[in-house]
């Protein structure tokens, strides 16, 4: 299988955050200043360190939505109502605080462009985060790499991205998106409306026969769903690179 | 790095005594069983599947699934650690100890390769899969070990990171010298004792 090293030690850095943005009604985007940082690959991911003034400590860990080319990092990051973390991180968080990090992590489900394509990017919610690192990337070097992306949201509000994702498959030929709706659409909406299946990727996924490499990134269920279809279809398992999170389940 | 440092704002959910102290640091406890993968899930019929233990050893082993079936069963009860931060416990598993299935085939080296479907490879030395410490389990929480928990079979050893404990494992291979499997080869840790924190490389 095709690595990348990862060279050094991972030590812990403070990241100050310059800007929030809201991207969905439970998404969040931290931009964060982190001097000394070293750069990271497309896909890859950071350890974020909370630490309470008791001394209290937990850890979790959150893809970076940002390309490598960019001065800040990024962190894009869903709101779970239980959490213990992200609750902090989208509501508590504000614009001069700093945030503990460490990274990047990940050698494997990480892109750039001298990889090549054509590129299937798979994403189920905010499964899209190391994804929109790919994107980016590949924006920020004109790539003309073919890729497309299938994007499955819960509803049209729910859509992550969704102007940047617009304007940038707008303004490329080479850059095709395919969202499909799993629970509500707008009275317009014309494209699919189910959860991502079999049938759904034969008709947007390359033909085995032009060897796509695919980054599946998701809930569970859905990575599990697509992956084995993708095998089904005839596509090779070395070229289906996946990410899940989440317990068992996930709804999207 | 970050002396003094907290996060402001931050409260955190404080554990009772009994589980913080059997809780690694910088895990969190889950009810759930989440799944973590780098590929699709892959599948070998029964009819097909065998177990081997091969490399430096006096004999190489080969068991299909009925033969490997007549191992002595064994149940564990375990706490489980995952380096992307969840850790669960009391896990409960039933299948067949190392110490059975490597007395067979009698090591000749000190490091164990467990190799498998779809190609992950993880390393181990012997010490930690011997001296009832690790097993190759087909159940889970009572029922057949589902596919996407890494069935037919999968490495069990729980006092490592849940990495060491390989899905779809195929069998052992043992060698003279340690060689990083494949996520020790992207970064993170050679060893990975989730007590010392040994997430990554250099920890």
């Amino acid at each position: 299988m095709e690595r990348t090293a990862l060279p050094g030690r991972l030590i812990w850095q403070l990241g100050r955050v310059v800007e929030l943005i809201d991207e969905t009604p439970r998404t969040k985007s931290l931009v964060l200043d982190v001097p000394g940082w070293l750069g990271h690959t497309a896909g890859q991911h950071v350890d974020v360190r909370l630490t309470a003034e008791d001394g209290y400590q937990t850890e979790r860990s959150y893809s970076i939505a940002s390309p490598p080319e960019a001065r800040q990092v990024v962190l894009t990051v869903e709101r779970l109502d239980d959490g213990e973390v992200s609750p902090y991180l989208t509501d508590g968080l504000q614009k001069g605080d700093q945030l503990e990090l460490r990274g990047p992590i990940g050698g494997y489900f990480t892109w750039q462009v001298a990889a090549g394509g054509p590129l299937l990017l798979i994403a189920g919610g905010s499964g899209i985060v190391p994804l929109m690192a790919m994107i980016r990337h590949r924006a920020a070097h004109s790539s003309t790499v073919p890729t497309h992306l299938l994007y499955s949201s819960r509803d049209f509000d729910d859509i992550i991205y969704r102007q940047e994702l617009a304007q940038l498959s707008a303004a490329d030929p080479t850059l095709t998106i395919t969202h499909t709706l799993t629970r509500a659409q707008p009275p317009s909406w014309t494209g699919y409306r189910r959860r991502i299946d079999r049938t759904m990727l034969a008709e947007v996924a390359w033909p085995p026969s032009e060897r796509p490499l695919a980054f599946v990134c998701g809930p569970t269920a859905l990575v599990e769903t697509v992956a084995a279809a993708l095998v089904d279809l005839g596509h090779d398992p070395l070229r289906v690179k996946t990410e899940r999170f989440g317990a068992s389940g996930g709804t999207v | 790095m970050a002396k003094g440092f907290f996060s402001r704002g931050f409260i955190g959910r404080r554990r009772d005594p009994e589980q913080a102290g059997r809780l690694p640091p910088g895990q969190y406890l889950t009810d759930g069983f989440p799944v973590l993968s780098a590929g699709p899930t892959p599948y070998t019929p029964k009819d097909k599947w065998d177990f081997t233990v091969v490399g430096a050893v006096e004999t190489p082993q080969r068991w299909t699934w009925d033969e490997f079936q007549t191992l002595p069963r064994v149940p564990i009860t375990a706490d489980i650690h995952c380096v992307t931060k969840w850790s669960k416990f009391d896990s409960k598993w039933s299948g067949f100890s190392l110490d059975a299935i490597l007395g067979a085939a009698k090591p000749q080296a000190a490091y164990v390769l467990a190799f498998c479907d779809g190609g992950y490879v993880t390393n181990l030395p012997l010490a930690d899969v011997t001296g009832n410490k690790a097993w190759i389990v087909d159940t889970y929480d009572g029922a057949p070990l589902p596919l996407e928990h890494g069935g037919p079979v999968r490495l069990l050893v729980p006092h490592p990171y849940f990495w060491k404990s390989a899905k779809w494992v195929r069998g052992l291979r043992i060698v003279e010298d340690d060689q990083p499997g494949f996520w020790e080869s992207l970064g993170y840790h050679n060893y990975g004792d989730p007590w010392k924190e040994q997430r990554y490389q250099g920890d």
